[in-house]
């Protein structure tokens, strides 16, 4: 064994190598990794995988059950909707719309909660108080009650519904970035860069915030699933994506009065968003367990 | 005791006012004024307009227009609903009784199923039970309840007929109401069959509406019985001698329960939440559906009081939460307070 060799093998693992060797060990998140993965591949090629377009109607095959039904064809695998549309090419390409709310919702809320918590944090006093308290109001109220809300006010449309659930999560990523900016900025390194003449900036964006990364990694990951559950439901109530738009929540707002003639078309969409949501779950269980040694058992 | 009750109190004064605030701001986001929402497609001429600006109090500067409001709020007057005429405190007392009824109920089912279920899988940890609980939980957390509800249906109501699609009791049924909770009243009166009515009602809603809170019981219930029964008591109940079901039932399980206890504070939002779907799924008349109604008739009162006051009631749960808490464990008592 040569020198080299040897010290590639006792040299230590990277924050990233360990946690990706955590998360290999949890069977959970591997399979939620992997659904994952399969639908992020669906949504990238819906258009090339869909076998028709998604608002494509036909008027000679309404309500067409699945394939392996009595009555049902290849040509529709999942069957069709009541004005003859392929409700597998509306599921691919729902999909892609799932996974850019849930991917967006979580990087607008993010991305400002991070801001303020920060700021929250580092400068303290009258600023904090008034956030926090804030940030309790939005936590006291139902979520989906405000979000029903604010889009009634707002009106109803994809953009709005995703500010709304947006706002909605704000608090979390508010509050957790607080927490840890107050538990790192009395550290030792954090003092030795200010003796050292770092600035405000640098202080809070390259020496305090990577290190409040690991609750905010987990928080991300569980967040997408809650976005795409709760703009699921205003979809739902027709206060999100409008039709003909094959987002899943919508797609079952308008399957909701042919629950008993045709099963097929409610049966679906709903699987569609629980197994991406669960897959979500799985995966941000498996990141907390491998980001937090504190909380594995 | 008195001091910690007292702080908690004193800690959602200002949450009650942000609440207050916001309600305020809100509704004023609404494109246009209140008076031409008020008069909706027919228009409203320009003198009669400022007229009606100047006897609601709108033509005042925001400030005082708050003052007015947070006024009148405290007096409980959260304004009359722009299409039944009827205050909004009135058509939520009549209708918060049918919800509450459902979250009880849903409450009772996820502790009575999840306690046991998170029980179960802590003592055979690690085995295929305890994989298939918490697999069977992660579900229930993931579940879009809405579809849930549907399939529920498709499957009780339409292929086995064994339960009623929507509503409260059968029509054919007239209860008077006297406690506003059908279950008492149909008791309560001689007619034969109400009740076994009402309940019927009840199952699949209570299910669909209970399934989030089954998942985070069972879960929380694993977690908190892992940690207790790793404790010194509990090895020292195991090394004198006592059966297993006395350790786990008396020992373990009053001390895992403490957390358990957060959580059902914690889920009253999510009930709430779960409330307005489940609903508007059974047409289940309580204010979630109340609510769901008022956004497509543009009933803005409604929206903002009915708001207000279900903030309100997860405020004043989550305050009882924490008495019982400081109650139940001292050391939150004298740590905090």
């Amino acid at each position: 064994m040569t020198g080299a060799n040897l010290a590639a093998r006792t040299a230590p693992e990277t924050p990233g190598q360990e946690v990706w060797r955590a998360l290999c060990q949890n069977r959970g998140a591997l399979l939620g990794l992997g659904a994952i993965v399969l639908i992020a591949l669906v949504a990238l090629l819906a258009p090339w995988l869909a076998p028709y377009h998604p608002h494509l109607t036909d008027n000679t095959v309404f309500l067409s059950p699945p394939a392996w039904q009595q009555g049902g064809s290849l040509a529709h695998v999942l069957g069709t909707d009541a004005i003859g549309r392929d409700i597998l090419s509306r599921l691919m390409h729902g999909a892609r719309l799932s996974l850019f709310i849930g991917l967006a919702v979580v990087a607008i809320s993010m991305v400002a909660g991070v801001a303020i918590g920060m700021l929250a944090g580092y400068v303290r006093g009258v600023f904090e108080v008034a956030v926090m308290r804030a940030m309790d109001v939005i936590l006291t109220l139902p979520s989906l009650l405000l979000a029903i809300v604010i889009v009634a006010i707002l009106g109803p449309g994809l953009m709005n519904a995703m500010l709304a659930v947006a706002i909605v999560c704000l608090p979390h990523y508010v509050r957790i970035t607080r927490a840890a900016v107050i538990a790192e900025s009395g550290k030792d390194y954090v003092m030795a860069a200010r003796l050292s003449g770092a600035g405000h900036l640098r202080l809070m964006l390259i020496e305090i915030l990577p290190n409040c990364a690991a609750p905010l990694i987990v928080q991300a990951s569980l967040g997408i699933s809650t976005a795409i559950l709760d703009a699921a439901a205003l979809g739902f109530l027709g206060l999100g994506a409008q039709p003909p738009s094959p987002e899943w929540g919508t797609m079952l707002a308008d399957a909701r009065e042919f629950v008993v003639r045709a099963w097929w078309v409610v049966t679906f969409p709903g699987l569609a968003i629980l197994i991406t949501v669960l897959a979500f779950n799985l995966l941000g269980d498996g990141l907390r367990d491998a980001l937090d040694p504190k909380l594995k058992r | 005791m008195l001091k910690f009750f007292l702080t908690r109190i004193g800690l959602i004064i200002p949450t009650f006012f942000g609440m207050t605030l916001l309600a305020f701001v809100l509704i004023r986001l609404v494109p246009g004024d209140p008076i031409e929402t008020l008069a909706g497609e027919r228009g409203i001429d320009a003198a009669r307009h400022a007229a009606l600006l100047h006897a609601y109090g709108l033509d005042q500067p925001l400030p005082t227009q708050y003052g007015i409001y947070i006024l009148k709020v405290l007096h409980g007057d959260l304004g009359k609903s722009i299409i039944t005429q009827t205050p909004v405190l009135d058509e939520f007392w009549a209708l918060f009784p049918a919800t509450i009824e459902l979250a009880l109920c849903a409450m009772v089912f996820a502790l009575l199923l999840g306690i046991p279920a998170g029980i179960l899988a802590a003592v055979k940890r690690n085995s295929v039970l305890d994989h298939g609980v918490m697999g069977a939980a992660l579900t229930g957390y993931s579940m879009p309840i809405f579809w849930w509800g549907l399939l529920l249906i498709l499957l009780f109501s339409v292929l086995l007929d064994w339960t009623p699609v929507s509503g409260r009791i059968a029509v054919t049924y007239f209860i008077e109401p006297r406690t506003g909770f059908l279950l008492v009243d149909s008791l309560l009166s001689d007619e034969p069959g109400a009740f076994r009515s009402v309940l019927a009602h009840l199952i699949l809603p209570t299910i669909v509406l209970g399934t989030n809170p089954l998942a985070v019981v069972a879960r929380m219930t694993r977690s908190a019985m892992l940690e207790v029964m790793g404790e010194d008591y509990v090895r020292t109940a195991r090394a004198k001698g006592l059966p297993s079901w006395r350790v786990l039932g008396v020992h373990a399980l009053r001390n895992a329960l403490i957390p358990v206890v957060t959580v059902i504070g914690l889920q009253t939002g999510v009930l709430f939440t779960g409330a307005i779907l489940t609903e508007t799924i059974f047409s289940w008349p309580g204010v979630g559906k109340w609510l769901i109604e008022a956004i497509a008739r543009r009933d803005y009162p409604v929206l903002q009081g009915g708001m207000l006051l279900l903030g309100g009631v997860v405020m004043g749960v989550n305050v009882l939460v924490d008495v019982t808490y400081g109650w139940i464990n001292p050391r939150i008592r004298t740590g905090s307070a």
